[in-house]
């Protein structure tokens, strides 16, 4: 499927905030085999004073830039053609859960895509009991990965509520989880806290969704915005599969993917001193449209 | 204090040593006979009474007292600074046992290095199998977004220490790794200059080495890590509330380095860079005392408040030098502990010639089944933990505690973040326990620093004294002592002073780069003392005509209320609180800037603050706070005579300077506003001239009676009195012009030109025309100074 994306952020302040620097990290990813950037542009306005690329350890490309001083608005424009291949295999080629610590143990690899990275808790996915006690409840006996990430993403969708008014970006998992609420950043960190809770590796992904679904199927959850779902490990053969909660199916060709992470934190969309300065207001749109 | 006396203690501090069974001592060995190491030692502490003894003692609290060594110790969610808990005693080592001490921890150091560079390069350790994969992966000290990132300096590790201890067996062991940011060189330091002053006799010709050159030659060290020899070298602190803060000034101070906070960084076009007074100055290589996750909140810990945004792009991009490397903390988890000794023979060639201490990573099925099959004499904890064996912090569960089934249990529940080691034992050494001396367990810190020819080691360090026999005890925190560390020359040892250095006069020719955090401290500091000081003045005129309570004085009185109002001051109370105020805000600045401040200096200002605090709670109105305002004056004056005396006349003496007359100069304009204006009470004339100490001044030039126009004359007017308004201005206009960018190009600064326009107003007044309501307006433009300096030099 190709897509022409269109993303714009826009972010007003009350007063003139000093200049700062500023990491963004929105412009889709090239995936050999599954997502292919034909064209990619991001516009900055004002226009930064500084403003450079590099990859960061997951692979994910980032935009760093320096601010002027003075702001009272700030603009990111970013257009794209992105070709989106649907996911290879529908068999279930992953290992048991049962299987997979030792699996696990044997891969000597700390590379971006290395399941060890995604196992021990992260920085926004501490350990935590509720969430655990519930994965192990939504767990099947004697499943394969896949279906334990199946099972327990339906249970979220079902278990869960869609609200965008409940959280904030910060929202810890577990508060999110408690309250059963919240947006697909909730969602799928809920559920990443969840497969680790298992022994699955599982990690976050940053993304969008297509806005008008193909003809016939219902308009998805989140595609007017910026859109977060999940990856886990599930076996030396299978390797990665995703899953987006917040819609309750595997990921294929409606998803455009920007980067990896272990939670939020890695992957956040705009990181720097905008994010700290209380008085603002921010606001983002997205449209991807499929051009054939 | 260990070096107080127990009342009546007549006998010998020596006569009751008995090492603790089954524990080897450093200073007596099996049979109760002093080591030979040992014997000058001994033999002069038994030579001393205890009276000679105490007094020793003495000089050495007296130095680190009066040095203000302090460290800050937390508990219950207030901190508080501490004094140096120092053991007089030094521990001793020989000088062959020494050798095989430093050669040993060179060859850990070079070990060390080669893990670094792989784990945060190409990884083959973990690849290979030789390294498990979750001890890095899962360890949150491996900084994910410094892997690959080259260090610019060639080599990731500069500054190390290692704890050691001596087993049952009498050999050393390692029991942690210090890569983070290692603390201690500079209370070493202290330690030894205080060690030196209590055994003066004995330390003069005892062959013993000198620290000096080992801080000489990191000093050279970094300054040759420069790529461009205008580039600053920084030390980089947490700030003031981290408990080693005195360390980072100290050492910042002794060394000649500028101390930064984060916020004093910058990254501009991918450089490092430091906010200083004059604008932004490279800063070529940063010696951090900081944790590596709190230096970037862009790209590593996005909580930190105390790092510098862009810092790890600045690296990436090779600009600067880092000392360790961010990411070299992950070393410091024990479960690297379990590894090490098998990485030895391939990265150094050789086996460790230094055991560290017996070390289990549960994660590894044969390490569980050993675990398992031989649980006795172990402990269990957290695998990243980075504490001692034996420190309370790390939750180490002793495996005795556990059943077989428990123990089986927490390993497989927990495997991969657990680790067992050895439990530790660890040598006694003396220490002074009321007058006498009492083994207790000991360890000891080594430092290395990398210099041009590798690794040197402090031929010294940091001896930890445990507070009881109980090895758990070791932690300052707890109660624990530190000791200076002899080691024994065979034959006389060289002098070594700081100056002999090839870099000595480059370092010192350059002293400019002022932080502009710390000139804003420097600027309140002058202000908040010479506050104290107007108020001090105001309220001892004030406290004396309450005691005289003669007739009109209720006016006069009552007439003095509008310069009580803005000075916060409530003249019901003997010694007001706003002064106590005054006086803390003046320590909290003055300790901002530890590494400018003198020692002298500091003392005085803590002297003066603990007697105004004493005085608070005893003082009266009247007479009685009169005598003791006198008292805190004199006191005052010794600050000043301190702080201008003794400052190196430059930058930052000139906002301190600046601080100063611009309060001065307010509180004058002030004070003439409202006792010179001619509504004013009898006798407020003589209060104005007696609180500008002009009482003598006046007399010799006017004959006549005190007069409204006398007053004017000679405490706005005249240039020749140092406590007048056109004084102050002068001074401040001195002070300004000589600021950087004053005069760029002949354009003068905002604030120059704001100074020379009140210069000018003043020296041509009209004493006439200089009423009240045009004394308020002045001090309402000085006021204004404080901004413009704010806004050109703060930022």
């Amino acid at each position: 499927m190709l897509y022409r994306l269109n993303l714009s952020i826009n972010y007003k302040f009350q007063r003139p905030v000093g200049g700062g620097r500023q990491l963004l990290r929105i412009t889709p990813a090239d995936l050999p085999g599954l997502q292919e950037v034909q064209q990619c542009t991001v516009m900055v306005t004002p226009p930064a004073l500084e403003r450079s690329n590099f990859a960061d350890f997951f692979g994910t490309e980032v935009i760093q830039l320096v601010l002027p001083a003075g702001l009272r608005e700030v603009r990111f424009d970013m257009k794209a053609r992105v070709l989106r291949h649907a996911s290879a295999s529908l068999l279930d080629l992953s290992s048991p859960i049962s299987r997979l610590a030792d699996e696990i143990q044997a891969v000597t690899d700390l590379g971006p895509n290395s399941p060890h990275h995604f196992l021990p808790p992260s920085l926004r996915i501490p350990v935590d009991d509720q969430i655990a006690s519930y994965a192990l409840a939504n767990c099947p006996k004697g499943a394969t990965a896949n279906q334990v990430v199946e099972a327990l993403g339906k249970a979220l969708h079902r278990d869960m509520l869609f609200d965008a008014e409940a959280t904030e970006v910060d929202t810890p998992a577990a508060e999110a989880f408690a309250g059963r609420r919240g947006v697909c950043q909730d969602f799928s960190q809920i559920m990443i806290s969840a497969l680790r809770s298992l022994g699955i590796p599982a990690g976050y992904v940053s993304g969008f969704l297509r806005t008008v679904p193909p003809p016939g199927k219902p308009r998805l959850e989140g595609a007017d915005a910026m859109h977060a779902w999940v990856r886990a490990w599930t076996g030396t053969e299978a390797g990665w599969c995703e899953y987006d909660p917040t819609n309750a199916c595997f990921v294929s060709a409606d998803h455009v993917t920007i980067g990896y992470g272990r939670d939020y934190a890695d992957t956040a969309p705009i990181t720097g001193s905008m994010r700290v300065d209380g008085s603002q207001s921010g606001r983002h749109s997205v449209d991807i449209i499929a051009v054939d | 204090m260990a070096g107080e006396l127990a009342e009546g203690t007549a006998e010998r501090p020596l006569q009751d040593y008995r090492p603790l069974p089954g524990v080897p001592d450093e200073m007596v060995d099996a049979n109760g006979s002093v080591r030979p190491l040992w014997s000058r030692l001994a033999a002069h502490l038994a030579s001393l009474t205890p009276a000679d003894l105490s007094d020793n003692l003495a000089r050495a609290d007296r130095y680190l007292r009066d040095s203000g060594v302090f460290y800050r110790q937390y508990g219950s969610g207030i901190s508080t600074e501490r004094p140096w808990p120092l053991s007089h005693v030094p521990m001793l080592l020989s000088q062959t046992e020494w050798n095989g001490i430093a050669a040993a921890l060179r060859q850990r150091a070079d070990l060390l290095e080669a893990v670094m560079g792989d784990l945060y390069g190409p990884n083959t350790l973990v690849a290979s199998g030789r390294l498990p994969a979750g001890i890095v992966a899962g360890n949150p000290a491996w900084l994910r977004p410094m892997v690959g990132v080259r260090p610019r300096s060639g080599h990731y590790l500069h500054f190390l220490a290692f704890e050691l201890g001596r087993g049952p067996d009498g050999d050393w062991w390692v029991l942690a790794d210090r890569t983070q940011a290692p603390s201690g060189a500079g209370y070493a330091l202290e330690n030894r200059v205080a060690t030196a002053r209590a055994f003066a006799d004995l330390y003069a010709d005892a062959n013993i080495h000198r620290l000096a050159g080992f801080f000489r030659d990191f000093r050279d060290a970094l300054l040759d890590l420069r790529t461009d020899s205008d580039g600053r070298v920084a030390i980089l602190t947490p700030g003031t509330l981290n408990e080693t803060y005195f360390e980072h000034a100290y050492i910042a101070r002794y060394l000649g380095f500028t101390l930064v906070e984060g916020g004093d960084l910058a990254v501009v076009n991918d450089r490092l860079m430091i906010r200083t007074v004059q604008g932004m100055m490279p800063a070529d290589v940063i010696w951090r005392r900081l944790d590596a996750d709190y230096a970037d909140p862009l790209e590593l810990n996005p909580a930190s408040r105390i790092g510098t945004p862009g810092m790890v792009a600045a690296l990436r991009a090779g600009s600067a030098s880092m000392i360790n490397s961010l990411g070299a903390g992950i070393l410091e988890s024990r479960a690297f502990m379990a590894f090490l000794p098998q990485l030895a023979p391939e990265l150094v060639r050789a086996p460790l010639a230094l055991p560290n201490i017996a070390t289990w990573w549960c994660g590894d099925q044969a390490a569980r089944d050993a675990v398992l099959s031989n649980p006795h004499r172990m402990s269990l904890g957290p695998a990243f933990a980075t504490g001692l064996p034996f420190d309370p912090a790390n939750q180490q569960i002793p495996s005795s505690d556990l059943t077989p089934e428990e123990l089986a249990d927490m390993i497989a529940q927990h495997g991969s973040n657990l680790v067992a080691q050895e439990t530790a034992t660890l040598s006694t050494a003396p220490t002074l326990v009321n007058g006498l001396l009492m083994p207790r367990p000991m360890t000891l810190r080594v430092f290395l620093a990398r210099t041009s020819e590798g690794w040197t080691v402090m031929p010294g360090g940091f001896a930890r004294i445990g507070a009881t026999p109980d090895p758990s005890a070791l932690a300052m925190q707890k109660g624990g002592t530190a000791a200076d560390v002899w080691v024994v020359g065979d034959g006389p040892v060289a002098e070594v002073s700081m100056l002999r250095s090839t870099h000595g006069a480059a370092s010192r020719g350059n002293p400019g780069g002022l932080p502009a955090r710390a000139a804003d401290n420097l600027f309140w500091l002058g202000r908040y003392i010479e506050r104290s000081e107007s108020i001090v003045r105001l309220m001892r005129a004030y406290n004396v005509r309450l005691a005289e309570a003669g007739p009109g004085n209720a006016a006069l009185l009552a007439g003095m209320a509008p310069l009580l109002e803005p000075l916060g001051i409530d003249p019901e109370r003997g010694i007001p609180p706003s002064l106590l105020r005054n006086l803390a805000a003046a320590i909290g600045t003055a300790g901002a800037v530890r590494d400018r401040f003198s020692p002298d200096a500091w003392s005085a200002l803590q002297d003066i603050r603990r007697s105004a605090d004493d005085m608070a709670n005893r003082v009266t109105p009247g007479d009685d706070a009169a005598s003791a305002l006198s008292a805190l004056l004199r006191k005052l004056a010794g600050i000043s005579g301190l702080v201008h005396e003794n400052m190196y006349r430059f930058t930052g003496w000139r906002f301190l300077s600046i601080g100063r007359l611009h309060e001065r100069a307010m509180n004058i304009s002030a004070l003439l506003a409202v006792l010179a204006d001619p509504d004013a009470p009898e006798g407020a004339l003589e209060v104005a001239i007696e609180i500008g100490d002009s009482v003598m001044t006046h007399r010799r030039r006017f004959s006549v009676a005190t007069s409204r126009e006398t007053v004017i004359d000679l405490m706005a007017l005249d240039p020749m009195n140092p406590r007048a308004l056109r004084h102050q201005i002068d001074r401040l206009r001195e002070q300004i012009d000589a600021l950087p960018a004053a005069n760029e190009l002949g354009a003068l600064s905002p604030l120059a030109r704001e100074v020379l326009r009140l210069h000018a107003e003043i020296a041509t007044a009209d004493p006439a025309a200089l009423d009240s309501d045009a004394l308020w307006e002045l001090r309402g433009r000085i006021a204004g100074l404080s901004d413009l300096l704010t806004e050109s030099y703060f930022h």
